[in-house]
Formats: C-alpha cells, sequence, structure tokens
C-alpha cells in the first residue's frame, strides 16, 4: 500500500477513526461514515488505506461504498446545495426545483460542477415543513423555492460569498 | 444427535438437524434445481447466498416458498419440490435471469458446459416472457482470463473464491440494483489488480462470465506454419482430466491417449512436464539440502523452511502480499518454464536449429500459466522460452476440432529425450505431490541409503493445511502442505511472526493441487471429481518404473551432457528465478 498520497493529518484522521472502532472490519460502515464526514469524500486513496486499516479487502471497502447512496467518491463543491425531498416539500413542487438546478448546473444529483463551486444532492426534511419547498446551500436554508428562483440563488453564489455561513466547511 | 423427521414430495426422510431441504432432499435422490449455490465437500467451500432463487421450494403452512439451499428442515415440514407454485415460481425466476442475459449460447465459450444453460433446459424454458434493459458492462481481458460480465448471473462464487478460499480479496460485489457487478476495486482491470490468476473465480462460473483467453488459433497458425518446429509438454494434472472433456469416467488416465492425440495434431514432438518436474526436484532438492546443511552447520542467514514455487498464481501471491519474504521461496523455476529453458537451449541445439524457429506449447491444467510464460524474465530477447500455455479444456476443444476420435485412439509413447519421467514427476500435479517427490530424493541423496517405502502416506490427502515429520535417518524434517491460498497465508503469517516449524513448504494455489487448477474440465462442484483425480496420479506413479526423479536416466543425460550438477552457473541460468516486489 505504498502508493498512498494522502496528507499526514488526513492520514492521521483516518488511522485514527479507525482505531475508534477497534479496527474492526465489521465497523466498516461506521468507520466510512465518520471518514467522510472530517474529509468531506471518499477517494480511492482514502478507502485503501481504511482496507489495510481493518484488514480487509480493499474491493468489498470499494463495494460497500458504491452500494450506499450516501458515500461519495466525489468532492462536494464549495457550496454544496441539497434540495429537500421530504413529503411536504416534494409536493409543493421539489422535483421541479431539482430538475432547474440539474438544468442551470449541468450536473447530475451527487456530482460536482467542473469549477468545484457548486454540488448537488437530496436530502430528507430539515424540519421546516412550513416553509416548503426548503433547499440548503451549505447551512444556509431558503424556503418557499419556485424554479424561477433558482437562477438568482446560484448567481448570489458565482460573484462570491455573499454570506459567511454559507460556505461550507 | 438431534434427528429431524420430515416429508419431500411425500416422501419421508430422516436427517441430523442443520441439514438444509436441499441436502434432506438430496439424500432420497431428489436434486432441486440449484444455481447459485455451490458446494465442495470435504473442502469446506460452499457458497449459499440464497439470492438466486431458482431452488425455491413449497413449505406446508409456510405463507412464502423457501429457497432449499439456505432454509433448515425442521420436524414436520412437509416440503414439495414440484408443486405448480414451485415449478412457475423457478421458471419465472429464470426467465427474469434470462431475461438480462446474452443470448448469444451458439457461440459461447461457455457453450455445452454452461449451468444456465442447462437449467433453461431442464425447465423447459421456450419463452422469455420479460423484456427489459440489458446489462452493458465493457469486457475487461487480462493474460489469462476475459470477464464478460454481461453474462454474469451474481452468484457470487467467484467471490467467494476469490475472498473466502484465496483471500486474494480482488473481487467484489459493486453499485446497486441493476447496475450491481462483481468487480476489482475503482472497477480497475484485472491486470492491474492483485488477482493472482489462479482461475478459481473461471473454475467455479456457472456461465460466460468468466473465461480463459484463447490461446488456441496461434497454436493451430504455429503448426500450420512450415518454418516452424512445433514441440508440446503436457502437464502431470491433465491426463487425470482429459477423459472427462470426452465423456469418460473421472479418474480415468488417458496418457497414452493424448500422447496420440497431440501426434495427429502435427505437433513435431510430443514431451512431458513430467521430465521437467524431475529436473525441479534435482535443483529445489538440492536448494533444500544447502539450505539444510548450512542450518545445521550454525549458519544464521539461511532462510528456512524452503517454500515450493511450481505454482505461477503463488508465486504471483506471495509478490503482492508478502514481498518481504521473497527470499524464502526456492529460486526453481516451475516445471513448464524449465521444460522451456530447456528446450530453447540443449534441445534447440540437438535439432540444430535456432531458438526463434522452435515453438514451445504446453498443455496445463491452470489459467495462470498463460501469465506465468509471458513474464518477462522468461523470454530471450523478446523470444518467450514457452510461446503458448493451453488449459486441458482448450486441448480438448482443439482435438474436437480436428476430427479425432479420442476416446478409439490407441496409446503411444512420448518422445525422447525430454519426455521420460518418473513416478515422482506425475504426482506433481496433486496437493502432496511435489514434496514427496522431493522426499523421495532428498532423503536418498542426504543420506545416501534407499528408501524403505516410496509412498509417503502421510503426506497424502485433501486437508488444506497438513504436516508431516519425516525421519531422514535421525534428522527429523518438518514437512508442511498448504492448498489454496488462505492456507498459504496462515504458513506464510506464523512464518513472518517468526514461529514456523516447518523445514520445507509446499504450496499449490488451487484445491486439491493442479487436478483442481482453473484451467480443468469443469467439476461443476463435485468433489468427487478431484478425489478420483488424485488417485489416478497416484496409480500412474506406482505403476511407473522408476519412481524417483533422481535414477531418471535423461535427467541423468542432462546434467552429464549439459548442465553439469545441479545449482551449476549453467543449471542456475536456465532454471532459477528471481522473484520481484509488486506492492500495489
Amino acid at each position: 500500500m505504498s502508493r498512498i498520497k494522502l496528507s499526514d493529518s488526513a492520514v492521521e484522521t483516518i488511522k485514527e477513526v479507525c482505531m475508534s472502532f477497534g479496527n474492526q472490519e465489521g465497523e466498516l460502515i461506521n468507520v466510512l461514515h465518520q471518514v467522510q464526514d472530517k474529509l468531506g469524500y471518499l477517494p480511492a486513496e482514502v478507502q485503501e488505506l481504511v482496507a489495510q486499516e481493518l484488514n480487509m479487502s480493499v474491493a468489498k471497502v470499494y463495494g460497500v461504498v458504491t452500494f450506499y447512496s450516501y458515500f461519495t467518491m466525489i468532492p462536494k463543491g464549495e457550496f454544496p446545495i441539497s434540495i429537500c425531498m421530504g413529503t411536504a416539500c416534494y409536493v409543493r413542487g421539489a422535483e421541479q426545483v431539482l430538475s432547474e438546478f440539474k438544468r442551470q448546473l449541468k450536473v447530475e444529483v451527487g456530482q460536482t460542477t467542473p469549477d468545484g463551486k457548486f454540488s448537488l444532492s437530496c436530502l430528507r426534511c430539515v424540519g421546516t415543513c412550513g416553509l416548503s419547498p426548503v433547499i440548503m446551500v451549505g447551512e444556509k436554508v431558503y424556503g418557499r423555492v419556485s424554479p424561477q428562483q433558482v437562477k438568482q440563488i446560484i448567481a448570489e453564489y458565482q460573484e462570491g460569498c455573499p454570506s459567511h455561513e454559507a460556505k461550507s466547511a | 444427535m438431534d434427528m429431524i423427521n420430515l416429508t419431500i414430495d411425500n416422501k419421508p426422510v430422516v436427517v441430523v438437524k442443520g441439514t438444509t431441504i436441499l441436502e434432506a432432499a438430496k439424500s432420497i435422490g431428489i436434486t432441486v434445481p440449484t444455481l447459485c449455490h455451490m458446494k465442495l465437500d470435504d473442502l469446506g467451500i460452499e457458497n449459499k447466498p440464497g439470492g438466486c432463487r431458482i431452488c425455491v421450494v413449497e413449505v406446508k403452512g409456510r405463507r412464502n416458498l423457501a429457497p432449499a439451499c439456505c432454509t433448515e428442515a425442521t420436524d414436520g415440514m412437509e416440503v414439495s419440490t414440484h408443486s405448480i407454485r414451485a415449478i412457475n415460481a423457478r421458471r419465472t425466476v429464470l426467465e427474469l435471469i434470462l431475461s438480462d442475459h446474452p443470448s448469444d449460447c451458439l457461440v459461447c465459450a461457455k457453450s455445452g458446459n454452461c449451468e444456465l444453460q442447462d437449467l433453461a433446459h431442464r425447465l423447459g424454458i421456450r419463452e422469455i416472457h420479460y423484456k427489459g434493459e440489458q446489462s452493458s458492462y465493457r469486457a475487461d481481458t487480462s493474460p489469462a482470463i476475459i470477464r464478460e460480465l454481461n453474462k454474469c448471473i451474481l452468484c457470487r462464487r467467484c467471490e467467494m473464491m476469490c475472498n473466502e478460499v484465496q483471500t486474494v480479496g480482488v473481487l467484489s460485489a459493486i453499485n446497486r440494483g441493476f447496475s450491481s457487478v462483481v468487480s476489482p476495486a475503482f472497477e480497475m482491470n484485472l491486470d492491474h489488480s492483485v488477482c493472482t490468476y489462479c482461475g478459481q473465480c473461471v473454475a467455479v462460473c456457472p456461465t460466460g462470465a468468466l473465461t480463459e483467453v484463447d490461446h488456441t488459433g496461434a497454436v493451430v497458425r504455429a503448426l500450420a506454419d512450415p518454418t516452424k518446429t512445433v514441440i508440446v509438454q503436457t502437464a502431470p494434472a491433465v491426463r487425470a482430466a482429459l477423459g472427462e472433456e470426452f465423456d469418460m469416467e473421472p479418474g480415468t488416465l488417458v496418457t497414452g491417449k493424448l500422447v496420440a492425440a497431440l501426434r495427429r495434431l502435427g505437433f513435431d514432438y510430443v514431451f512431458d512436464t513430467d521430465f521437467s518436474a524431475d529436473l525441479t526436484i534435482m535443483e529445489e532438492g538440492t536448494e533444500l539440502l544447502n539450505r539444510l546443511k548450512r542450518h545445521l552447520e550454525g549458519d544464521p542467514d539461511v532462510k528456512l523452511p524452503i517454500l515450493t514455487s511450481c505454482c505461477p498464481a503463488w508465486v504471483k501471491f506471495f509478490e503482492h502480499q508478502f514481498p518481504d519474504m521473497k527470499d524464502i521461496p526456492s529460486t526453481a523455476r516451475s516445471p513448464q518454464q524449465m521444460f522451456g529453458s530447456i528446450a530453447k537451449s540443449y534441445f534447440a541445439g540437438i535439432l540444430g536449429i535456432k531458438r526463434e524457429d522452435l515453438v514451445v506449447v504446453s498443455i496445463m491444467p491452470c489459467v495462470a500459466k498463460k501469465y506465468e510464460c509471458g513474464r518477462d524474465e522468461f523470454a530471450v530477447n523478446n523470444n518467450p522460452d514457452v510461446d503458448f500455455a493451453l488449459t486441458t479444456r482448450e486441448l480438448a476443444a482443439l482435438i474436437k476440432v480436428s476430427n479425432i476420435k479420442f476416446r478409439l485412439l490407441d496409446n503411444e509413447e512420448y518422445d525422447a529425450p525430454l519426455g521420460e519421467s518418473t513416478g515422482a514427476g506425475v504426482i506433481f500435479g496433486t496437493t502432496g505431490g511435489v514434496i514427496e517427490a522431493a522426499v523421495r530424493s532428498a532423503y536418498e541423496l542426504y543420506t545416501g541409503k534407499e528408501l524403505p517405502k516410496i509412498e509417503f502416506e502421510e503426506l497424502r490427502g485433501m486437508e488444506g493445511l497438513r504436516k508431516a515429520t519425516i525421519d531422514f535417518n535421525g534428522l527429523p524434517i518438518n514437512i508442511g502442505i498448504a492448498h489454496g491460498l488462505r492456507n498459504a497465508r496462515k504458513l506464510l503469517e506464523d512464518m513472518r511472526a517468526g514461529n514456523s516449524w516447518y523445514h520445507a513448504i509446499e504450496i499449490m494455489s488451487c484445491p486439491g493441487g493442479c487436478i483442481g487448477g482453473g484451467g480443468q474440465p469443469y467439476h461443476h462442484g463435485n468433489v468427487e471429481i478431484l478425489k478420483k483425480r488424485q488417485m489416478a496420479l497416484y496409480r500412474e506413479d506406482s505403476n511407473k518404473a522408476i519412481r524417483k526423479s533422481h535414477e531418471n536416466p535423461y535427467i541423468k543425460k542432462l546434467y552429464e551432457e549439459y548442465l553439469g550438477h545441479p545449482m551449476s552457473e549453467k543449471a542456475h541460468h536456465l532454471l532459477h528465478t528471481v522473484y520481484f516486489d509488486r506492492t500495489r
């Protein structure tokens, strides 16, 4: 496994997470969850190191990463956009909002724009159903979003970061 | 022992608690059709993901149908394996599988040997009522194995072999739902992975999704080229299995017919890898004795145990996974490569031709041999020592296409000088055979005495890991035997931890050794076939006049005329090799 070329701090992080789960193969999903939380995504090098630490084959790790849609091998954008697809948002037109984001950004769900600015994902209910349909950009919540507003929301971020809280960690 | 009473198709049956419905049915002669399930008794190998649902049966009082392969029989159970509901469900399941399977059976490499095709025949499928999306996954070609995943039915047998039996860990199911495939990590090609090409995935694949790379065309072209002298070598395990391809009983020895068929095909000389197996014993045995002698003299640098190095999948395994221990295996090349090297030097010299005009073909029970003969170190000026390695199956195909009635052939003898072999060379094809052959010669060379008994029963068998101590005239020699790479891994990990008890260890990648190789006629999960092949090799050994490698007159002559002595400089150059760190 000599070709792993992660930063020292990333290596440290991954090893710590694995250790905290006793380097148990059976804890793979928990390990991947935490590693993705900390690093944002699970590139090949990360999966190789996790496999090495848990003493299992990297093919198995990759199998789990590709099985669950939550896991991603693509880094999130600078401004991650999440569309709520919970029941309330869905019946009030979240699908059309999502389609408009896909059309404007030219990416599918789970992908990131080539300039690394925006990524698109779906989530389930942020607990503000009164504002449905709801989207989030980073930590910032937008309510009662219509497809017509999508262009304007994207534009806000394209010129830089309007509000600091929207920037992802 | 708790016993269970149940009825299957109205027949009463008594089984031990824990028995599956499938096994219970089998015990009274009812064969429930299966597809993903595979069990190799005595080898501890079983695949039962319960995924394909072909084996569903109706159980009275149970709401849904039960998969027989992974449902335990319970007391008072009433099972019907052929109720209308069970048969309809089975057919529906199969039609759904077939709806996403290419229908190019006529030209598929697996045609006639395909468990899916057989099942469609057995269940009488005449129409596929379902139409839907078709998988379209790129094909992947490597030096030995082709993956055509459009033909994969996700039985996961290959994955089980790769992970549980071999601990190679290349294959895993990836993605989800319709886009699920069995693949190496990151969908890399096999030749970029740590695949050993052992071919056990090919050996158990029920369909044409995994097959060997076909070299028969290239061999036919070489045979038709008047400027080439084409010679062939046959591995020990081939003669114990080839007959199966011609509907002969498993375990039938077809050595003489094999030679005759190869002559009909047009090979100029028909030689035997058993000859170079004897040569391997001379080199490897001498290396063992040298290391042992130095060890006894207290040399701290000497590496023991010595590990055999005949198996190319095993070599690739330790190069990937235990590169820190690559100075422990014997440096002796495999019999296939020793043969090629001697053929293209010594024998080309006898014929007075250039090595480029000599084509060496080998018939192997193995797919990894295809990879081995392509390794850079086994070529001189880009001319490989062995040009093509065909599997037992490929040879059978070649014999069929050449209109040769194999069963009617009269026995013929191998050609001299590279066709003469001993019983020791023959048993190279089974687990325990290489080390028994080595012990026969090493004992006599070390003690200077004749062996009181040639057979070493303590080294034989089918246990995955075996050990024995052989008395070398007062010096106890501890022998280990492993087949299946999981067992090899155990021995290596012990060794790495510094607590190995052995002086010499034989390792073969495939369960059963080469008799169970990835290039052999498909056993379709019947382990009895492997045992019969094993017995056949021991039978051939006991029928041989000479049974110790060092007594092979042509081996003696080869050393006298050409090599000097075992481990001589020339022998070192032609018959030994180096290993590489292939950490990935």
